[in-house]
């Protein structure tokens, strides 16, 4: 068994060269990471909408809280519904798992479900917002839908309610001499509950959240940053003088 | 406060090594902008050393669990997150500097004799540091973690007869596991550090015997006065410990923006790919290796045939231990040699970013034929020294230092 697989790793050695990626256009997502108040709704976006199926494993339900100004009743109240095997309300300092087994989303949907901790900074925030708006109808996949920056994708468009239903619209290229159908762009084929711009509105709200749960020190890392660079400067202006007095007598 | 530096000298040479080592050692007073990087490498080993020990307290040397603690050190560890920047950006900031540190060398001649062991000492520091940084990559466990060393650790099934039992020896395993995790996780933090100390001090040990070159690579014990003191020399103590406090507050200025606003440094410092996981089932798309192996990475690449390539990647890193010996000109400094080694130095240098930029490129068959250029070239330094500075024409070297 395991020659089996030491084999299956080194076949795949390889292509350690590059395999090319989609090469898609991304759209720049338009997050500020400073607005918390767009961290907290895109939290509750993210618990509502992502968070049956993924986890944020890494993750405590009290940080958001605290980042976000909640307090622990609030928390409980917005964020957190669900229970511990005893039946007890989750605890505020839980981590965010989700009780999805991995062998049920297999059975499910074909794979593991992913968790969505570091996914911002694995992919990036303009993938993660162009992922979640370019979902389209697509009959041939087991879930009726196919996703242009993860093409077969094994998740459902969970957000179509709001969106809508997209379908894509062709055109033939010439591709190294052979024609091939390639989606031009995306149509609205059937309304949701939000117009365009509330769903970007949404959409960039659930990035801006997912970018801070992938790394939740940002903020705090940059204002100290300014603070170390600013004492820099000061120590370099002490530091020269000193050299400069010192140095006097050697020229 | 002398009574006490009296107790101690009389059972422990205190003073005498201060004298030796700071007060008393004389360094050229010519010192000039390549010789901060020294000085900066030592701190940046001390910073190593500190943020590594914190770190340790807190990561789990588990595959099951490493991944998972690394980000509880960014969450929950009060300040865990600028302890691990530092040490992701202090492993970038090591190469950078310790690589001028090696080009300052190149610039002024300073493997010649009689520092010949000095250079040997500094290269089997920037092996160890290679080790040490490979380990290292590992212990994060993410998914650049697991495939970056599963392909540097294939390369040594490269060599002949013994390559696939020695992969299996330094592995542990058939694949990189646990077993891996926790072995390297045992070199990197006590082994190599270990070694890697034991060669710094041999390398000052063996600079403050021969004493320091400088950039107009006149040799200052030549001229003393009546005490015995260089003419060109100043006391390392006061006059470069206040210079390069100069140089620290700067370099930190550098490395403080890097690790408070850009630690991915773009990932190329903390790969995209290394915020997954590690999946053995998974390979990612692209496996490059961190930006300071890529120059050898390239050269690797180039070379069609595997065990060839592994071969050459070797050499590139073999050949410059033998500069002392390759280089046949008895003039030191490149201020006073031909232009015929400016250019060629500088075609060096040249290829050797070329290299590493190169290496992080998706192969297509332009990237290749360029990396096999540039490997040529980088080669081509060694060929053309060895060939053109025995009898090179050089200008005449003053008697003593030029500022």
């Amino acid at each position: 068994m395991k020659k089996q697989i030491l084999t299956l790793i080194l076949s795949v050695l390889p292509t350690f060269a590059y395999a090319a990626g989609g090469g898609v256009h991304l759209d720049s997502a338009p997050i500020d990471t400073s607005d918390m108040e767009s961290v907290k709704r895109g939290a509750k976006h993210f618990i509502d909408y992502c968070f049956s199926c993924h986890e944020a494993g890494y993750m405590r339900y009290n940080r958001i809280a605290r980042d976000t100004g909640m307090t622990d009743a609030e928390l409980r109240e917005e964020l957190i519904f669900t229970t511990n095997e005893k039946g007890e309300p989750t605890k505020v300092g839980s981590l965010m798992k989700v009780a999805m087994t991995e062998d049920y989303a297999r059975n499910v949907f074909g794979t593991a479900v992913p968790d969505l901790t570091l996914t911002a900074r694995a992919r990036g925030a303009d993938w993660v917002y162009t992922y979640l708006r370019t979902f389209y109808s697509d009959p041939y996949r087991p879930t009726g839908n196919n996703n242009l920056v993860f093409p077969d994708v094994g998740m459902p468009n969970v957000l179509s309610s709001l969106q809508g239903v997209q379908k894509a619209v062709y055109k033939t290229e010439t591709r190294q001499g052979v024609e091939v159908e390639t989606v031009d762009h995306l149509e609205l084929a059937q309304a949701g509950s939000m117009t365009a711009e509330e769903f970007d509105v949404f959409v960039t709200d659930l990035t801006n959240f997912m970018v801070y749960l992938a790394e939740p020190v940002q903020n705090e890392r940059k204002s100290l940053g300014i603070k170390v660079l600013i004492f820099l400067v000061i120590f370099f202006v002490l530091a020269y003088m000193l050299k400069k007095e010192y140095w006097k007598d050697v020229h | 406060m002398g009574k006490l530096i009296g107790w101690i000298d009389d059972r422990f040479p205190l003073m005498k090594m201060w004298n030796e080592h700071l007060a008393e050692y004389y360094a050229p007073k010519n010192f000039n902008f390549w010789y901060f990087f020294g000085s900066l490498a030592l701190m940046v080993l001390v910073i190593q050393i500190i943020s590594g020990i914190f770190l340790t307290m807190h990561y789990k040397p588990d595959a099951e669990l490493a991944f998972a603690s690394v980000e509880y050190i960014m969450r929950d560890v009060p300040y865990g997150w600028l302890i691990r920047y530092i040490h992701s950006t202090g492993a970038t900031a090591f190469f950078i500097v310790v690589y001028l540190h090696m080009l300052r060398g190149l610039m002024y001649g300073s493997y010649k004799k009689p520092r010949e062991l000095i250079w040997l000492f500094g290269m089997f520091i920037y092996l160890a540091l290679m080790a040490e940084a490979f380990m290292g990559y590992l212990l994060p466990w993410g998914q650049m973690s697991y495939w970056g060393a599963q392909v540097i650790i294939s390369l040594f099934g490269a060599i002949p007869v013994i390559g696939d039992d020695l992969t299996l020896w330094i592995r542990g395993d058939f694949v990189i596991s646990d077993a891996t995790l926790n072995r390297f996780f045992a070199l990197h933090v006590i082994a190599l550090p270990l070694v890697l100390i034991f060669l710094v001090v041999a390398h000052i040990l063996a600079l403050h015997e021969v004493g320091s070159n400088n950039p107009d690579g006149v040799e200052i014990k030549k001229n003393k006065d009546e005490n015995g003191i260089p003419l060109d020399g100043i006391p390392f103590h006061p006059y470069y410990t206040v210079k390069d406090i100069v140089g620290v507050v700067v370099f930190l200025f550098f490395f403080a923006t890097v690790m408070f606003f850009f630690p991915d440094g773009g990932g190329y410092f903390l790969e995209h790919a290394n915020f997954i996981a590690s999946d053995p089932l998974k390979t990612p798309e692209h496996i490059a290796p961190v930006w300071y192996f890529t120059p050898f990475y390239a050269i690797l690449r180039a070379v069609p045939d595997k065990l060839m390539g592994v071969g050459a990647m070797g050499a590139a890193i073999v050949l410059l231990f033998f500069m002392p010996w390759i280089d046949r000109c008895k003039v030191k400094s490149i201020r006073y040699r031909s232009n015929i080694y400016k250019i060629n130095l500088a075609v060096f240098v040249v290829s050797f970013v070329v290299l590493g930029w190169l290496a992080m490129q998706p192969v297509t068959s332009t990237i290749t034929m360029l990396s096999q250029v540039f490997s040529l070239l980088y080669f081509g330094f060694f060929v053309v020294l060895f060939i053109t500075s025995k009898n090179e024409e050089t200008k005449p070297v003053p008697d003593r230092v030029t500022e």
